[in-house]
């Protein structure tokens, strides 16, 4: 008895540490130091570096980005406009827009045998880099109808010409339709994998029990997706604060600055501005944006981890 | 409640495959039918056709005096219990007890009363709050089961509920499962491919084949009077004995052994040409070691080769003029491996049946 409760205790010793009386492993610290320095260097110190600089003319940069910089955020106007409201619609429209083509393209192609050439078809966009995107979706949406493929649509019902991308009506709805083109592959690849993973038992006890279809859809199969759906929403929400290359390549922001995102202003300002402390300030204004995501997302991981 | 009726159903799947064969087979108002038979022969796909999961491609399919060939699975007042359960994941336990009634829009006390009632009758008050995922597989089994008894459904159909469960586990919910029939009068209809299940809690049993019904009788019709070798082997355990054997004058001759018949068996005998051969069939628990010189029993000496002690009873692995048999006998008289020994048949346990046809010419 004695024998084991020691063999124990030095187990437990092991784990914390070789040397538990000085609560230190060298060892273990040794092992951590190229990490840690590569991290510290390419991670911690530009992020602080960032944040220093923002603070460059203490919290003028900040306020004046909140307050006076309406090309970033205009509450003036209804509906209020700016890089950040822009921001606010890409997030609101994009990732529902991405979830529910991805889910109704998922729960469709399910019932039909050739299901894999239209998931292939849907996820080709995925393969496409977002500036090569932006350069298709362009031509798509010019007013000439010798090349602009919408306007030739239109034509036909003597509509049009609409300058999508020229006119602040239409830009922003225009490009998120574009992202959503983009991005509704990864939303139905990952949806329908998570409904194939719904036991066909579960769906048969349901029609059993006398639910229609449609009650089936709300009642059993999205509850059931909720997990999936909201890892693809962070994901795709993630993905949107940081946009910048779809914006860059098909308006660079314009007409004027209607199309502008966060990530956007930050290069905006930096680079071809020069008001490097600005753009810093923006970058941090970004970072504060997803910290609450990345804390949901984290947090969620973990009360999944707690349930199994 | 109703009765079911399989009017000449079949189940095909492409010209090649054929699940169900022209089943005949109606199913007593109130009855518990079960569907017994190996993996594949049918028997789920029979049951999911009731369910309407399977749409029939020939005949016609009666609950009550409803024929439900094109009848939706939500409009035929069935309920069903799945092997795997299949609760709803998300909702609690009383939840998934009342989804069905909520579907059909029952008033809220109404529903609520209902679950409490089945959660009683089931034991399941405690855990009315709880997830799927938070319940063992006995209490699982007892929401899939409660599920189906709060809708009060016409029919139950149950497909395999207690494989999933131990076996200490499945022999208690065989019990409360037969007395839930008792106590509700609900017509069932039961698959599994255990036999031991089919005979304990069966009115009736139904026996498959790739398809084909074999035989559908009372346990005991099963037990005492097989048709075919195939039910013959499959009903019972341990399962039957087989031998090949040749007809001689007045009895069959087993290897270099004479068995003397009489009654039934001696005339079936003496209808065959002699010198033919016919397939007996004995049960290990009708075997007896001979004592002395019993009359009407047919005496077949054997020698044993392996000897499993069981209590108060031992299975004797024995082979008998080159025929591999098993004997279940009391183990007052300790048998020993190498002995040679005559065991004693009753010969009205004895069956006959034709090599051909595997019919048996005894029932």
């Amino acid at each position: 008895m004695s024998a084991t409760s020691t063999a124990v205790t030095s187990a437990k010793a092991q784990r914390s540490g070789g040397s538990p009386i000085r609560g230190w492993n060298w060892m273990a610290s040794l092992f951590l130091t190229p990490a840690l320095l590569l991290l510290g260097v390419f991670m911690l110190y530009p992020v602080i570096s960032t944040i220093v600089l923002s603070f460059d003319r203490g919290l003028g940069n900040y306020i004046r980005l909140l307050t006076a910089d309406r090309r970033f955020l205009d509450l003036s106007t209804f509906p209020p406009s700016g890089a950040l409201f822009n921001n606010v619609l890409w997030v609101v429209f994009y990732t529902t827009g991405c979830i529910f083509f991805g889910l109704l393209i998922a729960v469709l192609a399910t019932r039909v045998r050739y299901e894999p050439a239209i998931k292939a078809i849907v996820f080709l966009p995925m393969a496409i880099a977002a500036t090569a995107l932006g350069v298709i979706w362009r031509f798509v949406y010019t007013p000439d109808r010798d090349t602009g493929l919408l306007n030739a649509l239109l034509g036909i019902f003597h509509l049009g010409p609409i300058a999508f991308l020229g006119d602040t009506g239409w830009v922003n709805t225009a490009l998120i339709i574009a992202g959503i083109w983009g991005s509704v592959g990864f939303a139905t690849v990952i949806l329908s994998a998570a409904l194939k993973g719904i036991s066909t038992e579960v769906l048969e006890a349901a029609r059993v029990d006398g639910a229609r279809e449609s009650q089936i859809f709300r009642r059993i199969i999205i509850p059931m997706l909720s997990l999936p759906i909201s890892v693809v929403a962070v994901t795709l929400v993630i993905n949107v604060i940081k946009l910048f290359d779809l914006i860059y390549v098909m308006t660079a922001g314009g007409p004027g600055s209607s199309s502008r995102v966060i990530a956007f202003t930050m290069y905006q300002e930096a680079f071809p501005a020069g008001r490097v402390d600005y753009g810093a300030a923006v970058a941090v204004m970004m970072l504060v944006i997803l910290i609450p995501v990345l804390i949901f997302n984290v947090r969620r991981f973990r009360s999944e981890r707690v349930v199994q | 409640m109703a009765t079911v009726t399989f009017d000449h159903v079949s189940k095909r799947y492409g010209p090649e495959v054929v699940a169900v064969n022209d089943l005949n087979l109606e199913i007593q108002d109130g009855e518990f039918l079960v569907l017994v038979g190996p993996s594949g022969c049918g028997k789920t796909t029979a049951l999911r056709c009731v369910a309407g999961l399977e749409e029939i491609t020939d005949g016609q399919l009666r609950i009550g005096d409803r024929v439900v060939n094109d009848v939706a699975p939500k409009d035929r007042d069935i309920a069903m219990v799945f092997q795997s359960y299949a609760l709803y994941p998300h909702m609690s336990v009383f939840d998934n007890l009342a989804f069905g009634l909520k579907l059909r829009k029952t008033p809220k006390d109404q529903i609520k009363r209902r679950v409490d009632e089945a959660a009683k009758i089931l034991g399941l008050e405690r855990l009315l709050d709880r997830k799927p995922k938070a319940l063992s597989g006995g209490q699982r089994q007892r929401v899939a089961l409660g599920r189906a008894i709060v809708r009060e459904p016409e029919v139950f159909l149950m497909d395999e509920p207690l494989s999933n469960l131990d076996a200490k586990l499945r022999v208690e919910t065989r019990a409360n499962i037969a007395r839930l029939h008792q106590r509700l009068e609900t017509t069932t209809v039961y698959v599994t491919h255990d036999q031991v299940e089919a005979m304990t809690m069966g009115d009736r049993i139904a026996v498959m084949r790739d398809g084909l019904l074999q035989q559908v009788g009372s346990p005991q019709d099963l037990y005492e009077h097989p048709v075919n070798i195939f039910v013959a082997g499959f009903i019972g355990s341990p399962s039957m004995n087989f031998a090949t054997t040749q007809v001689d004058e007045g009895g069959l001759k087993l290897g270099e052994a004479r068995l003397e018949l009489s009654a039934k068996a001696a005339q079936v005998a003496a209808d065959r040409p002699r010198g033919s051969q016919v397939t007996i069939g004995f049960r290990p628990e009708h075997l007896e070691l001979l004592n002395g010189e019993d009359s009407g029993v047919v005496k077949i000496p054997a020698k044993v080769d392996v000897v499993e002690f069981l209590g108060n009873e031992e299975l004797l692995h024995a082979d008998a003029q080159g025929n591999e048999i098993v004997a279940l006998v009391s183990s007052d008289r300790r048998v020993k491996v190498g002995d040679l020994i005559d065991f004693a048949l009753p010969i009205d346990k004895l069956h006959i049946f034709d090599p051909e046809t595997e019919k048996s010419l005894t029932a």
